[in-house]
């Protein structure tokens, strides 16, 4: 659906996208990862046809981005980061304008309104200004126009920013309830939204592509063995931790065991067990058998939090230099 | 053409649903209709003047209140072209609508086109407004209605060039207080240039007065189609939008 060859866009002093190529197939939704500054919006920019690139091709269900813009913007849904709105505008009056920028008409202009209205939960703020909107309704009036003519491809850029916990959840359940009829890139720079929600994640840094692979296999590729997490109570009173530790080692299948932090009479560790020995109901016997009580066991997946540090680097953190990129990426 | 309509509409409605168009509409209202009050009784004056002489002057409403008016309103216009179009783009440009506009199905002509033709209407309205003043005449007189079409016409053409240029200064900034005063500029230069003519009869105060939309706006009030005027109209209309593709087409290589 989506295929990004080669990539780049070069700006007077620096380089926001640096040969990227990737591919997205149709009906997938595809978390695009990246610290501020790293070239997301750019890359989105340019899958739109809001900028040409400087060199590389970008296509779009078959279309060239450069040759036949026209072709590539009929079939694509847009949300900026900031939703374009017209604030002086009725929330139906915009979404038929733009519904007829797009090439609607008619009844069938009318049905669509109604249906982006229904499926984003904006029917109650149907007649009001666009300008008297909370961030949330904005963001969702914002998704409704993207998706006003059934594009084949949504792009969203940063669909979440600025809500609150609430919102968020709902806008990602609408973004994945969209899958499968739209092909979806959504960027973020926030892991659990991409860990939620996406199939496949672009990880990009500087510009750069980092990795391309669906969320499954980043998890596990960086998992190796699995990692549980015991807690253990003492039954009346203090609870010897290096006894505990002692005693978990001793578990066969177990490779490791780190000790984390001790609160009042409980004590929690890190377990990491060889490649597929699942030591769980061991590690609960153990303790149970021991006199201990068992306050918690469970998997720690390994967060895409991680995945990313270990293939961006740590240098992501730096704020100064995320901010420079950031204003000249702008 | 369908996008253009659009386009046009869009920014129509804009217009009327804030204050600006009311405005506008008002104060051009208030100002010409003073002008006209002005014009007319000065008109009586000299009638009166004249009998009382006992000499005959020959008296003409078409020469002696519609053509001053006419210039006049050419010159009032020049001070609204600049609050139609300092928005137009610059608006957009802040708030980031831009995008939406660019990444529709629409080619840039339309989007510019839309634009410009909504605030040539808006200029339209504003003018018509003031043929008001102008049915009186009909009403207690017999001036002759050609001429007074064909200022109209002349008023709508300089306004269309002065329009475009406007639109161009729009697309430069996201301040629309920028883009406003640089338009004003402009159309006050444009005016200001004819001046020279006064004093100076070389080749280059002749090349600078001819670059006056002033100068040729004067056929147009004596109720003459000149094609000459017509033509430096219209062709700085062109210019202007075409100005305005280009720096539209820069903003997506530059943004």
């Amino acid at each position: 659906m989506i295929n990004v060859k080669e990539l780049t866009k070069r700006y007077a002093r620096n380089t926001a996208v640096d040969h990227i190529s990737f591919q997205v197939e149709k009906g997938q939704i595809v978390g695009f990862l990246g610290p501020n500054g790293a070239g997301k919006t750019t890359t989105m920019r340019i899958l739109t046809c809001f900028l040409p690139p400087t060199s590389g091709t970008a296509t779009v269900a078959g279309f060239d981005v450069l040759e036949q813009p026209l072709e590539v913007k009929k079939r694509i849904g847009y949300l900026p980061e900031m939703p374009p709105l017209y604030v002086e505008m009725r929330t139906d009056e915009y979404l038929t304008f733009v519904g007829k920028l797009k090439g609607l008409r008619g009844s069938e202009l009318r049905q669509r309104v109604d249906a982006v209205c229904e499926r984003c939960a904006i029917v109650d703020v149907k007649k009001k200004l666009l300008g008297k909107l909370s961030k949330g309704y904005r963001q969702r009036v914002g998704l409704a126009q993207a998706i006003i003519h059934n594009p084949d491809v949504l792009i969203l850029d940063e669909p979440t920013a600025g809500l609150d916990p609430k919102q968020i959840n709902e806008t990602r359940d609408l973004i994945k309830s969209l899958a499968g009829d739209h092909t979806i890139i959504l960027s973020t720079h926030i892991l659990t939204e991409v860990e939620q929600t996406c199939q496949q994640v672009i990880i990009i840094n500087k510009g750069k592509l980092v990795a391309t692979d669906s969320v499954n296999n980043l998890q596990s590729r960086a998992r190796g063995a699995e990692t549980v997490l015991v807690e253990v109570g003492g039954r009346n009173g203090d609870v010897d931790s290096a006894a505990v530790q002692r005693r978990l080692e001793k578990v066969t299948g177990v490779s490791r065991v780190v000790f984390k932090e001790k609160r009042k009479n409980r004590s929690s560790f890190e377990v990491e067990s060889q490649k597929n020995r699942f030591a769980r109901g061991d590690l609960a016997r153990a303790v149970v058998e021991s006199g201990w009580d068992l306050n918690e066991l469970r998997p720690t997946a390994v967060s895409l939090e991680e995945i990313f540090l270990q293939l961006t680097g740590e240098q992501t953190a730096a704020p100064a230099e995320e901010t420079a990129t950031k204003g000249a990426g702008k | 053409m369908r996008n253009v309509l659009i386009i046009c509409g869009k920014e129509l409605r804009s217009y009327f649903v804030s204050p600006i168009a009311y405005l506008l509409l008002t104060m051009f209202a208030v100002i010409m209709g003073f002008f006209f009050w002005n014009a007319l009784g000065y008109f009586v004056f000299m009638g009166i003047e004249s009998q009382m002489r006992g000499e005959m002057f020959p008296m003409n409403v078409n020469e002696q209140v519609i053509r001053p008016l006419l210039s006049n309103m050419s010159v009032i216009g020049l001070f609204l072209i600049p609050m139609i179009t300092m928005r137009l783009f610059a608006e957009e440009k802040r708030t980031g609508t831009i995008e939406l506009l660019a990444t529709s199905p629409v080619r840039d002509t339309e989007v510019i086109l839309g634009k410009w033709l909504a605030a040539v209407t808006l200029y339209g309205c504003i003018i018509l407004l003031t043929a008001l003043n102008f049915v009186f005449l009909f009403r207690y007189g017999n001036p002759d209605w050609k001429p007074l079409a064909i200022g109209y016409l002349g008023l709508l053409l300089q306004a269309a060039a002065l329009l475009a240029i406007g639109t161009f200064i729009s697309t430069l900034t996201k301040n629309q207080i920028i883009a406003g005063a640089a338009t004003f500029g402009v159309c006050l230069l444009l005016w200001v240039l004819e001046w020279v003519s006064g004093y100076e009869s070389a080749t280059w105060a002749q090349v600078l007065s001819y670059m006056s939309v002033i100068t040729h706006f004067e056929s147009f009030a004596k109720g003459v189609i000149n094609t000459k005027d017509a033509v430096f109209y219209v062709t700085l209309t062109f210019l202007g939008l075409f100005f305005t593709a280009r720096s539209m087409e820069s903003l997506r290589w530059r943004s």
